[in-house]
């Protein structure tokens, strides 16, 4: 019964998740014309493009080839009912472990979708991926842990509610350093250059999309879109102190987005093993001196 | 085998619906280019800063099954022409062919060449030509904006074409894919006769010979 009430909330935010997203992604594009100098394309492109992916017809490989697409999108959508929005949840719970456990099952759905297509680039493509994984996974979690510590909660909402009185009391003020490892690992989880190495299109012909025709690039647009969704309002719950209306909290992770693309922007793309000993190196090590800051409380 | 027949006979009819769909097919086209000769260099002006394709939507693509748009860019050798043809069945629909330049219109500068291939529309449905050695970026960008217009008013449909009438392009496929075959002695190349390339065109069923002088005239 408790599901069907909830039913219209997560109807709601699957869809919002979609629209943000793609939003965020045209936004994102047109931003990265202007730093080229170019006019670059609307911003509402991106509606655009899946759009027609969606008119086009579709090649499949299999059941596993549906199943996994519909996954990938499902798991992710699934984050999407636990990260705040605004301070609400649809699901009431904000658990952080979930959040992490159920971010993954996106990559796992790609993996097991797209390995099915049979084409050699997509398996390397996804084995690249999933080895970026242990690159970012490990930062994050050791900032996350040092939040626990402080707030003594693994719950976003209260880390929030921690944030609340003024752009001071944001966690991005206390949290300096474990920002800036945040930060480095954002651009290997949305695989933005230096970490597009499991797309790279010159290298492995786009790596997991390269099988995926018509309807079924528009499911990896679309998941696309609700991982920019997550990672972002996660960033914007962890660091920028939520927000108290959704102009607000959009406003915030347009922040985070376009800084992240205007260092895609700039930078060249790390081969695969360059790129996870940068993230244990650097993002790393940064997010280990924040967690013995705070253990030591500095 | 009757999901494509019934397929096909849906398609036939330019619906409504269908109109709507072709706004978003034109403002997205992904291109895939198969850059076999000099036309692929006009490329990067045209989608970088200067000339910006990006802003109607248009941007390049790493494989066949995401693309909509084939660019034939320069001259096609018949060992190429295979490979281009695997690409373009390997394409969902919609899809479009832009052969670029002179090369792929009558063989420009390499027409008496043995390797090279002369008319690409024997072999595919092309929707759009470019005429020039080498066509520059306002021309690549003008021929784009015209199969916007073409692809708007439901008049861009060779993979309609193609499918309908796969019998004729097979077998001029077929013919000129056997100048591949190794010939150990004198051998006659039947393409390098004019008049055959006449009796395939005189042979082309009445759609196609209508649109190839619909497009002369134009």
């Amino acid at each position: 019964m408790r599901f069907i009430h909830m039913l219209p909330h997560l109807l709601g935010v699957s869809f919002l998740a979609m629209g943000i997203g793609l939003l965020l992604m045209g936004l994102g594009r047109q931003f990265t014309a202007r730093i080229q100098r170019r006019i670059g394309p609307p911003f509402y492109q991106a509606y655009i493009d899946v759009l027609k992916c969606f008119s086009k017809s579709s090649i499949t490989h299999g059941f596993v080839m549906d199943l996994g697409s519909i996954m990938s999108l499902a798991g992710l959508i699934a984050t999407a009912y636990y990260v705040p929005f605004v301070q609400w949840t649809p699901t009431g719970s904000a658990s952080l472990v979930v959040i992490l456990y159920l971010m993954t099952i996106g990559y796992l759905g790609m993996a097991m979708g797209v390995s099915a297509s049979g084409n050699p680039q997509a398996p390397l493509g996804i084995s690249r991926a999933l080895a970026l994984m242990f690159g970012y996974e490990i930062p994050l979690v050791m900032v996350i842990l040092a939040m626990i510590l402080v707030t003594g909660s693994s719950n976003l909402l209260a880390i929030v509610g921690h944030q609340q009185g003024g752009i001071g009391n944001w966690f991005i003020w206390k949290f300096p350093v474990g920002f800036l490892a945040v930060e480095i690992a954002f651009q290997g989880m949305i695989g933005e250059k230096p970490y597009d190495m499991m797309i790279a299109p010159a290298e492995i012909a786009s790596g997991p999309m390269v099988e995926l025709s018509g309807k079924y690039l528009g499911l990896a647009f679309l998941l696309h879109a609700v991982q920019l969704y997550v990672e972002t309002a996660l960033i914007v719950n962890l660091f920028l102190g939520g927000a108290h209306n959704p102009a607000t909290f959009f406003g915030k992770q347009l922040l985070v987005y376009l800084t992240s693309m205007a260092v895609n922007a700039v930078m060249a793309r790390y081969r695969i093993e360059q790129g996870i000993a940068h993230l244990w190196r650097w993002a790393g090590s940064l997010a280990l001196v924040q967690l013995v800051l705070t253990k030591g409380g500095i | 085998m009757e999901d494509a027949v019934l397929f096909n006979l849906r398609d036939e009819k330019q619906s409504a619906w269908e109109n709507v769909l072709n706004y978003f097919r034109k403002r997205s086209m992904w291109m895939l280019y198969y850059c076999t000769g000099c036309g692929a260099i006009e490329l990067p002006p045209s989608m970088t800063s200067r000339y910006d394709m990006e802003r109607f939507g248009m941007g390049p693509m790493a494989t066949p099954r995401q693309a909509d748009l084939l660019l034939i860019t320069g001259y096609l050798s018949v060992k190429t022409l295979k490979r281009v043809i695997y690409s373009y069945e390997q394409m969902q629909d919609p899809k479009y062919v832009v052969g670029f330049g002179s090369c792929p219109i009558n063989g420009g500068i390499y027409w008496d060449a043995y390797p090279v291939i002369n008319h690409l529309e024997l072999f595919l449905p092309v929707d759009m030509s470019i005429a020039g050695c080498m066509p520059r970026p306002q021309a690549v960008l003008d021929a784009f904006q015209k199969l916007m217009d073409e692809i708007q008013a439901g008049k861009a449909v060779g993979y309609k074409r193609y499918r309908r009438h796969y019998d004729w392009y097979k077998r001029n496929q077929d013919a000129v894919l056997a100048r591949t075959q190794a010939v150990l002695e004198p051998w006659e190349d039947p393409f390098s006769d004019p008049a055959l390339v006449e009796s395939l065109w005189k042979d082309a069923p009445a759609e196609i010979r209508e649109r190839q002088e619909e497009r002369h005239d134009a």
